[in-house]
């Protein structure tokens, strides 16, 4: 999880340039150098405060203003306005939770959420929990038991564990919570079945079902 | 995603004076099933009116022993209230069966009531569909119907409402409270609230557009033992086949409501009156009218067998 430093000029970012290329050759409209499609109707914008919005955010403890087009997804946000790239996008729509992070002390796919409809909020990403220097507990465990294989999914998954420890002592219960009104136990099939919005291609739930096990434990 | 602007909203009657104000502009809230769209262009509102700063995120007590659920409270918030768990157990149940933690996080009591179908057709905007393009034709009839309705369909659309928290709330005789531009309220039973398709299958609510939902009111609890089977294609984070949510009483009578069978959760009050008689007698008068595909016909059993299951459950 070392930041990107690298000089070379990564496909997406030869994408990104090409799509301002394209904005600036547009003089009529305004759209930013996103990838997005130009407005389809320039007189809405001024109806209502236009395209684009002013918002902060605090994110992994530190204030961020930023300036973006509203179709934002607080994803994008992260990714291409923080280049907090650790946030991982997947599937775009909720299915992968690979874009899973902490707003406001829960966990939410980032990918379903514009980021104007955050403001002032607490934003956790993995980037925030840890370092490799100085790991959170999940992301170590995570190591020590091969929670993972390609890793991209990891961020999401680490986000998620975190959030469902404090979901299970904050007693919300679950589909296969036994009884609705015991205080929710940490089994594997609690753990399972509240980690199934995030997805791994590779297989490697057996070992990050441990991982987090083994987290809650010493927690507990 | 088309472009918008975007504005947060102060008052529920000013929300709604907002959308009434600019064709083509539509509430947000939680924003997980409106985005997921947007970003297909299957919804392309040109301005949205954020409703979640609106003061209607909690649960309280009614006079009449009930619950009022405030419009935006996040689904695992509802799932997990301590009143909802002890006296409306089929609705905890139906919420914690439905989607991931990090969409009920988000997703709220009124947004719930207001997804739209997963049918494959309405997803695949190069197929014609009646409820994304008026007018432009079913796929799915003839197409691959496996997951969609067996009963309430038409000639222009046999998709399924993907809820299974409106399948509780119809169970438990849930009201829906909306607010107008004028500060006009209105109570809409959850009976009436959602619409079959007949010809019009894109108007899938009672709702008028400009028409706000403030809260869902809850009846005070009637007691029994409260279930919700879900039967789906994975254990967890799946669309129902077939769910069913059963509030069944000591003396084996009860309430029954289908979901993933049709455009609306299924409830036929006159079919409760078999429920001594066992679940093969209640479905049978449940699904008296069922025009099922060769494909989807596996879902008449499915939903006598979870019934059956439902009710086993209720008494052991």
């Amino acid at each position: 999880m070392d930041s990107p430093t690298t000089p070379m000029i990564s496909r997406r970012d030869a994408l990104i340039v090409g799509a301002a290329t394209a904005a600036a050759v547009s003089a009529s409209n305004a759209t930013p150098a996103s990838a997005q499609p130009a407005p389809a109707s320039p007189a809405a914008a001024s109806a209502a405060g236009g395209f684009r919005t002013k918002l902060s955010l605090n994110v992994n403890g530190t204030a961020r203003a930023l300036d973006v087009d509203t179709r934002t997804t607080l994803l994008d946000a992260l990714r291409e306005h923080l280049q907090l790239t650790g946030t991982k996008k997947g599937c775009d729509h909720g299915q992968c939770g690979a874009c899973t992070v902490i707003v406001d002390g829960r966990r939410i796919n980032s990918c379903l959420t514009l980021a104007v409809m955050h403001e002032g909020a607490q934003v956790t990403t993995i980037e925030g929990l840890g370092t490799p220097q100085n790991m959170h507990p999940m992301q170590a465990a995570f190591v020590r038991h091969d929670g993972y294989q390609c890793g991209y999914c990891t961020p999401g998954q680490i986000c998620s564990a975190v959030a469902v420890i404090d979901e299970v002592r904050r007693g919300i219960p679950s589909h296969v919570s036994a009884d609705l009104t015991a205080r929710p136990i940490l089994s594997a099939e609690e753990l399972r079945e509240r980690m199934s919005g995030n997805i791994c291609r590779c297989g490697a739930y057996s070992n990050i079902v441990e991982a987090i096990t083994e987290v809650a434990g010493s927690k507990a | 995603m088309k472009a918008f602007t975007y504005e947060r909203a102060a008052t529920p009657a000013q929300a709604a004076s907002a959308v009434a104000g600019r064709p083509g502009a539509k509430f947000i809230a939680g924003g997980t099933n409106l985005l997921d769209l947007m970003k297909l262009q299957i919804e392309a509102p040109v301005h949205l009116v954020d409703v979640n700063g609106l003061a209607l995120d909690r649960i309280e007590p009614t006079p009449e022993g009930g619950l009022r659920i405030g419009a935006l409270v996040r689904n695992t918030d509802l799932a997990a209230d301590e009143r909802v768990r002890r006296d409306y157990g089929v609705l905890s149940r139906a919420l914690l069966a439905g989607a991931s933690g990090q969409l009920r996080n988000k997703a709220t009591t009124a947004g719930n009531l207001l997804q739209r179908t997963r049918c494959p057709y309405f997803y695949d905007t190069d197929q014609p569909c009646n409820k994304r393009r008026p007018g432009s034709g079913c796929s799915a009839i003839g197409g691959v119907t496996r997951q969609l309705a067996v009963i309430g369909g038409s000639k222009s659309c046999i998709a399924t409402n993907p809820s299974d928290m409106a399948v509780a709330m119809r169970v438990l005789d849930a009201s829906v409270e909306t607010v107008r531009p004028d500060g006009r309220t209105r109570v809409i039973p959850i009976a009436d609230f959602h619409r079959l398709p007949g010809d019009t299958p894109y108007i899938e609510t009672a709702l008028e557009r400009d028409e706000l939902i403030t809260g869902v009111t809850l009846p005070k609890p009637v007691g029994g033992t409260h279930v919700y089977r879900k039967v789906r294609d994975r254990a967890s984070y799946a669309f129902a086949l077939v769910s069913v949510a059963a509030i069944v009483q000591r003396d084996g009578s009860g309430r029954v409501a289908l979901g993933g069978v049709a455009h609306k959760p299924w409830r036929m009050e006159a079919a409760e009156s078999a429920m001594p008689q066992g679940a093969k007698a209640v479905t049978a008068r449940l699904l008296a009218d069922a025009q099922p595909t060769h494909e989807n016909a596996f879902k008449l059993q499915l939903a006598e067998r979870t019934l059956a299951a439902a009710i086993t459950q209720a008494r052991s």
